[in-house]
């Protein structure tokens, strides 16, 4: 396969994951929409590492994987903190800081 | 034979349905399991782009380890917290729409045509290190072993802030047991087990009901369909002074008798 193949593809995983970040109002949904958008990434790494022949492209995925992990653990903190004290994992409602 | 477009075709389009399925779908553990069939079929095609070591790392971390934390936080906050459909901002949703479609045009505009390269692969680089594992070994511990240890450091981080983020302090001091059922008893309503119906030798039905010390019935030994259907036979204290009669006669020592022996 070409390479731009695989880049579309990771384009568009990752453009439905920023829509899904617009969209959707869960804060959970929404992080699982920044979790597909790395994944996006990532995909682009890997094919760009069998592109060019080096290892470098999937050090890198590795990488933001790691990264990935530590977010998603201070993230599900933070959303599990904000519904004990307001009862929702709406991203609209903690809107105090508005006025 | 080369299976790579095949294989690119099949999960590529699973991959852009779990996305889509994930935007769309309205519960949010739906969205997890989208997410998951996604992530999956992405591991497929880096197992297809000669990575086989992040097509298991992409199994075990995300399907395995984050998307079950992401069902596990689902679980504590709430399976059934559907989102509400009113728009807050006026045409938000459709700007969204408009500007996720506009980036992948943009992607695709950016990435169209301006690679005119012929794939290596890594197969050159994974031969020179001895296999892909070998390879990323090197080059994590070798180039970029710095890196590698700031991971370490953020992940130690990252495990700190999410206990601290959940701890909660406590205000007041834990109850103990003993506090908790004198807490429980002193609002006037009985917690304890109801009496039994009073059964005695001519009777074995639930319908007679229990007699206190006194004479009278006691109320709460009576089951409470029972005394709205108005079905609880009377106390026939005629056969109560039989049956005291009967007891005395065969010469059980009643109170009054160990008196007059004295």
């Amino acid at each position: 396969m070409s390479p731009e193949a695989y880049l579309i593809l990771s384009a568009i995983i990752f453009s439905i994951g920023a829509m899904g970040v617009m969209l959707r109002r869960n804060a959970i949904v929404a992080f699982m929409s920044v979790e597909l958008m790395l994944n996006a990434g990532n995909l682009a790494f890997v094919s760009a590492s069998n592109t060019w022949g080096n290892l470098t492209g999937q050090v890198s995925a590795f990488f933001v994987m790691v990264i990935a992990a530590c977010e998603v653990v201070i993230g599900l903190a933070i959303i599990v903190t904000i519904f004990r004290s307001r009862r929702s994992a709406s991203v609209d409602e903690p809107s105090l800081l508005r006025w | 034979m080369n299976f790579e477009p095949l294989v690119f075709w099949i999960s590529g389009i699973f991959s852009v349905v779990g996305a889509l399925g994930m935007l769309i779908s309205k519960k949010a553990v739906h969205s997890a399991l989208f997410v998951a069939f996604t992530m999956l079929n992405l591991a497929v095609l880096y197992a297809v782009q000669s990575a086989p070591f992040l097509a298991v790392s992409q199994v075990v971390v995300y399907t395995g380890a984050v998307m079950m934390l992401f069902l596990f936080v689902l679980m504590m906050v709430g399976v059934d917290s559907a989102d509400s459909l009113i728009e807050d901002i006026k045409g938000q949703r459709v700007l969204a729409i408009l500007g996720g479609v506009g980036l992948i045009a943009f992607f695709i505009f950016l990435t169209g045509g301006s690679i005119y390269r012929t794939v290596v692969g890594t197969q050159n680089v994974d031969a020179t290190y001895g296999g892909n594992l070998q390879g990323l070994a090197a080059l994590m511990f070798g180039r970029y072993v710095i890196i590698f240890e700031a991971t370490a450091a953020l992940l130690i981080t990252a495990v700190l802030g999410a206990m601290i983020l959940t701890h909660r302090e406590r205000i007041r001091p834990k109850k103990t047991q003993g506090q908790m059922a004198k807490e429980l008893f002193s609002k006037g309503d009985y917690k304890g087990p109801l009496p039994p119906p009073g059964v005695f030798a001519r009777h074995n039905s639930v319908d007679t009901p229990a007699l206190l010390p006194d004479g009278s019935i006691a109320k709460n030994s009576l089951p409470d369909p029972l005394v709205a259907r108005g079905d609880i036979s009377p106390v026939d204290y005629d056969d109560l002074a039989e049956v005291q009669i009967i007891s005395e006669g065969l010469g059980l020592v009643s109170d009054s008798e160990t008196e007059e022996d004295k």
